[in-house]
């Protein structure tokens, strides 16, 4: 990248700003920085530009703006796996403030992203070869769609950063481009009158920016519509993998301790057994269901997320039934995983409610109210019958 | 394939008489649930709002009205036991941007 190479390098210019300066923003500098350094400027962000992702600094109106790469390097595309699978997650932030990529000047164009870097990372990878400025505002390092539900990416904020980084001296002209998926908490009407920076809405996915700048920042309606593909789906799974990992777990514990309960007593020859067989077999349901109710979501029959996940828990009942005879050892048996399996999976399907794009909070509350209630009473019989199977 | 989910859920309302036609609830609506005809605004695919509250909370004549939140189930499990209103805890929606 031809930009990156003009820049500055990092090492001949240090730029290091105190928390204080900026009334501390909740990101210590300890944690990011490497070495003795020289201190030469300060800067708005506690900001340090030996941050890997930093291609080097660039002067605008008497100060220092750092330049992000325009390619993830290795690091930034481990990190970004690390969090998907929910280790150290919320760490995963960017110091606030304002950033640049290429060569912007007083023309260029200013993009307004969350300080969650994998949503830094994913603006900024689709940025290759245009200039512009990034306003990094402060979303406590979540995400731009997640933080406008919950207000943080927000009116406020937004109009709050572009006054204190002084975005007036930095562009002549007066327009923010903010991500589609943030409007849920920005009134574009209301930031100009907070900050004069009128609010356009840029597409829903950052890949179609360079098309909507060249096309003089209009979206088509394909840009503003948000979908669950297939690769959306996938990338949902470690998440909803990790968030029941520990019940799934807690669960085939009981069967398996449970499962040496019997006539005669307790048999810990049943444990090795039937138990072992038996705490996999709920594994296995727990793990098909996450992995395969996202990924068959648009063909599994029904709209309520906890009847698509039925279906899929009746195919995957008859499934085991055919292959583990240890599932038919007795009709009470039979009885208690033909409920076990099916509200397991149910009950995964419906957890994807919180990861699609398309459920809306009164409808999930709807099939709550309907599904829950089904799906507790499924599983206390469930064990209840496989339980009393063991005395037979 | 087209993703749906239940039909006749969602609180949306529109109240015509305030539409001044501005189109912002059409830019910022994800699933397309409004049309603009002659400078009015139609729900033209209600069953299609996920309750987002983009549109409300643009419309500068505040013309529309939903009440918004995530459909979420741990977010209404997390809401249900804490005494409150959903609360979403997730740093990493399925969209990354
Ligand atoms: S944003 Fe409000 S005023 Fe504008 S078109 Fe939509 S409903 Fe009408
Ligand atoms: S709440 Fe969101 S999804 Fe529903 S109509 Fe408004 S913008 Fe569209």
């Amino acid at each position: 990248m031809s930009s990156e190479q003009t820049t500055k390098s990092p090492s001949n210019l240090v730029v290091l700003g105190s928390s204080a300066a900026n009334g501390g923003d909740g990101l210590s500098e300890a944690s990011c920085c490497c070495g003795p350094t020289r201190i030469i400027k300060v800067i708005q962000h506690p900001l340090c530009v030996c941050q890997p992702w930093i291609a080097g600094t660039l002067e605008a109106s008497l100060r220092t703006v750092p330049v992000a790469k325009t390619k993830l390097q290795l690091r930034d595309v481990l990190g970004g796996w690390k969090v998907r699978w929910g280790i150290g997650r919320m760490r995963y932030q960017i110091a606030p403030g304002l950033y640049a990529v290429g060569q912007p000047n007083r023309e260029s164009p200013v993009l307004v992203s969350a300080n969650y870097k994998l949503s830094f990372d994913c603006l900024r990878k689709q940025l290759g070869g245009l200039h512009a400025w990034i306003l990094v505002i402060d979303t406590k390092g979540i995400n731009v769609w997640c933080a406008a539900g919950k207000g943080t990416f927000g009116t406020d904020e937004i109009a709050g950063r572009v006054n204190a980084n002084r975005l007036d001296e930095i562009v002549s002209h007066r327009t923010l481009i903010v991500p589609q998926l943030g409007a849920p908490g920005v009134a574009a009407h209301r930031a100009k009158e907070l900050c004069g920076f009128r609010v356009v809405y840029g597409p829903t996915r950052a890949k179609d920016l360079p098309a909507f700048m060249a096309a003089g920042m209009k979206a088509t309606p394909e840009m503003r519509e948000v979908d669950f593909n297939l690769l959306e789906r996938i990338a949902v799974i470690p998440v909803e993998l990790m968030h029941w990992a520990k019940w799934a777990f807690l669960v085939a514990a009981c069967l398996l301790m449970l499962s040496g309960i019997n006539k005669g007593g307790y048999s810990w020859n049943k444990v090795s057994s039937t138990g072992l067989l038996a705490g996999l077999v709920f594994l296995g349901t727990w793990l098909a269901g996450t992995v395969l109710s996202p990924i068959l979501l648009p063909w599994l029959p029904g709209r309520a997320f906890s009847l698509k996940g039925l279906w899929l828990g009746v195919w995957l009942l008859f499934g085991l039934l055919a292959f583990c005879p240890i599932l038919r050892e007795n009709w009470l048996s039979v009885i208690g995983w033909g409920l076990l399996i099916p509200t397991t999976t149910s009950f995964v399907t419906m957890g994807f409610t919180g990861s699609s794009t398309y459920t809306s909070l009164s409808g999930v509350r709807r099939e709550m109210r309907r599904a829950v209630p089904l799906q507790l009473i499924g599983i206390v019989g469930g064990i209840a019958a496989w339980l009393a199977g063991r005395f037979i | 394939m087209v993703l749906r989910y239940l039909r006749d859920v969602v609180t949306l309302k529109l109240d015509t008489s305030r539409c001044i036609g501005c189109g912002m609830c059409v830019n910022v609506c994800p699933h397309a649930v409004f049309r603009l005809e002659s400078r009015i605004v139609t729900i033209a695919d209600r069953d299609a709002c996920m309750e987002c509250g983009a549109c409300a909370k643009n419309c500068p004549t505040s013309a529309l009205s939903v009440q918004a939140g995530v459909g979420c189930l741990t977010a209404i499990i997390r809401g249900a036991l804490s005494g409150g209103e959903p609360d979403c805890d997730c740093s990493s929606g399925s969209s990354c941007c």
